[in-house]
């Protein structure tokens, strides 16, 4: 392997807009961010100098199927797109002797807060292709597809590109590195719908239908695409496998945690110094990402709380217990939170929490699918409180009205979305109840803050009056 | 009709699917394009392409936010006020463009040349503001960038060149 340039002890490239100039500590060399070390790893030619489809090659003419799924079990590889699920046990799900399978990636990648696929699709997408083809050898799909959510349109194309140079190179088609193995993979654009991350919807979406979830069983790995056995990976979780392959289980392990192992690359946005997607060795803390590597928060002024796990995550705040937090699924788990998606939101003492409670509500009643009413009438309910709280017209019986709404929608949705619209409520209610109650007390801001605009789409009737609606101090 | 213009294009994306519905997304997106929003008639021609009843395709362009049944502007400007957006410039930038352009959030201008539109998280949260002009990334848009912005987008839809609100042809 090429040694890595160090630029003041620390492996640094030019920025690439997503933070690679911020100096990151805890990790020598990248495992899926390898675009951080090898800036030009997106173009073919410095992606194959850097031995780049020679796993492919090793897999596909020396590996038996079941050696692959043997070692990224044993290398403890979890799913990435936020459940963690083991991937390689998912993988030995597939039926041998139903054909054909497919392998599709989840690049839907619309969790608030999370961008670390996007730079994944964007620097390093041969790493993702050379993935895909040694995971669909592994599991006997011979066509995949990458659902790319509709909004990286330049992302589809950075992989359209790159699926087209190794097609040229012969990585991709009919038979691969001179073994009757083939496999077909094409790049498919969703068109704006965060349901279609969810992996049945995905499927039904990449069917031509409304991206609404299906009934589990049969799982995807029976009945999937085209009621074949599929299997569903996320972006990061099939860029690993390359690596994984390369230098084995027992390297991979060299990172993270024993239950956690490896690392991940998180996104954190909001009022930090530095945000960014910063590759992490599972099991630092929530301290030291947020201090150490993100900066911490902007100047003349203190965390308030933070979303850890993209929109969807309980909250944590600012105390010792839940910044000294590992970064690991078994550990924020354990705080009632999750790992999630990857995504750290930090919001400070400037914001206000129902504002905040609003706009991730509206989130999921804008992307409710409408399939279930639990979800589609519950996040509606939602959105409608919050909204007369945050403008100043909320009721002393709002707060056990929320509480009541979340017990009715928690365990009674067809799937984790409309569960997810509880979790601002849970985390508001919990740790800042006192505010809220101010907030319907006062009948404004009592921190002062400004209102954000509800979005039309979720407006209640008479609350949009146009271009004269500045924020409402 | 889109099946003659484009017949190439349109063969190799049903190449790539077992079956004629999967295609259905990459050819609404191909119509949107061409017609610069899906009418009943452009829904149709989707439909008979991939052989499926008409209200099946109108229930695929209704679901998605990215396929527009109604007409929209040269340029969909898509605004994210998602956490944290809102509370690190977007909130801003919206109501500056509202101004600007004369238009509410959800409307296009009188000219045809921007529709305005607040979204939901884009995947660009650390470069907040953050905006979409046909799906073209528009990072840290705070307000001294939005006049040179808007110029040169409408000098773009002036010179006659290729505009794709569906990001066929992004650039980074």
């Amino acid at each position: 392997m090429e040694t890595i340039r160090y630029e003041n002890g620390y492996p640094g490239g030019p920025a690439n807009g997503y933070g690679s100039e911020y100096p990151n500590p805890f990790l020598k060399e990248h495992v899926v961010l390898r675009n951080r070390d090898y800036p030009n790893i997106g173009q073919i030619d410095e992606y194959m100098r850097l031995g780049g489809y020679e796993v492919a090659r090793k897999a596909l003419t020396s590996m038996q199927p079941s050696a692959i799924i043997d070692e990224v079990k044993r290398a403890g590889l979890r799913g990435r797109g936020g459940a963690g699920f083991p991937t390689g046990v998912k993988w030995g799900f597939i039926p041998k002797d139903i054909f054909p399978k497919y392998l599709v990636c989840n690049a839907d990648e619309s969790e608030p807060g999370t961008f670390n696929n996007h730079e994944v699709i964007d620097y390093n997408p041969h790493q993702l292709i050379e993935g895909m083809i040694i995971s669909g050898f592994a599991v006997g799909a011979t066509t995949g597809y990458i659902y790319i959510r509709g909004e990286y349109a330049y992302g589809a194309l950075v992989l359209e590109r790159a699926i087209r140079e190794a097609y040229d190179r012969g990585f991709l088609g009919k038979k691969l590195f001179g073994g009757d193995f083939e496999f077909d993979l094409y790049v498919h654009r969703g068109a704006g719908a965060y349901i279609c991350g969810e992996e049945t919807a995905l499927l039904e979406s990449l069917e031509g239908r409304i991206g609404q979830p299906r009934l589990k069983p049969p799982f995807p790995a029976v009945a999937g695409l085209y009621a074949k056995p599929t299997v569903i990976n996320n972006v990061e979780t099939l860029a690993n496998v390359p690596m994984i392959i390369e230098r084995g289980a027992d390297w991979y392990r060299q990172f993270g945690t024993e239950k956690s192992p490896g690392t991940k690359a998180i996104s954190i946005s909001g009022h930090v110094k530095r945000p960014g997607n910063y590759e992490i060795p599972l099991g630092i803390t929530m301290r030291q990402f947020i201090y150490d590597l993100a900066g911490g928060i902007r100047d003349g002024h203190e965390l308030k709380f933070l979303i850890p796990g993209g929109a969807s995550a309980n909250w944590l705040i600012n105390k010792p217990e839940h910044l000294d937090t590992p970064l690991t699924w078994d550990d924020l788990a354990a705080k009632g939170t999750m790992l999630g998606s990857g995504a750290v939101v930090v919001l400070d003492d400037s914001t206000c929490v129902v504002a905040a409670s609003m706009k991730v509500d509206e989130f999921f009643k804008h992307e409710s699918c409408g399939k279930c009413s639990p979800c589609r009438e519950g996040t509606h309910f939602l959105v409608k409180v919050w909204e007369r709280i945050e403008h100043g017209k909320g009721r002393p019986s709002d707060i056990p009205l929320l509480n009541e709404l979340g017990k009715e929608m928690l365990g009674k949705c067809f799937c984790p979305l409309g569960e997810s619209a509880v979790s601002p409520v849970a985390s508001a209610i919990r740790y800042f109840s006192d505010e809220i109650r101010q907030h319907i007390e006062l009948g404004r801001c009592p921190l002062g803050a400004s209102h954000p605009m509800p979005h039309p789409s979720v407006a209640e009737g008479g609350t949009r009056t146009g271009a004269a609606a500045a924020p409402v101090r | 009709m889109l099946a003659d213009k484009y017949a190439a294009e349109i063969a190799s994306i049903l190449a790539r699917y077992p079956i004629k519905n999967s295609a259905v997304l990459p050819l609404c997106y191909l119509a949107q394009d061409e017609y610069g929003h899906l009418s009943i008639d452009h829904i149709q021609e989707v439909a008979d392409i991939v052989a499926m009843p008409y209200t099946d395709v109108y229930e695929v362009v209704t679901f998605y936010s990215l396929l527009y049944d109604q007409p929209v502007g040269k340029w969909v400007l898509q605004v994210c006020d998602d956490n944290p957006c809102c509370f690190t410039g977007g909130e801003e930038l919206v109501a500056d463009l509202e101004e600007r352009l004369g238009i509410p959030a959800g409307e296009t201008t009188d000219d045809k040349l921007f529709t305005l539109q607040r979204v939901k998280c884009i995947g660009a949260c650390h470069r907040a503001p953050v905006m979409q002009a046909n799906l073209e990334f528009v990072y840290n848009l705070t307000a001294d960038k939005v006049p040179g912005v808007l110029e040169d987008l409408i000098q773009q839809a002036q010179s006659g060149g290729t505009l794709s609100i569906s990001g066929r042809f992004a650039e980074k």
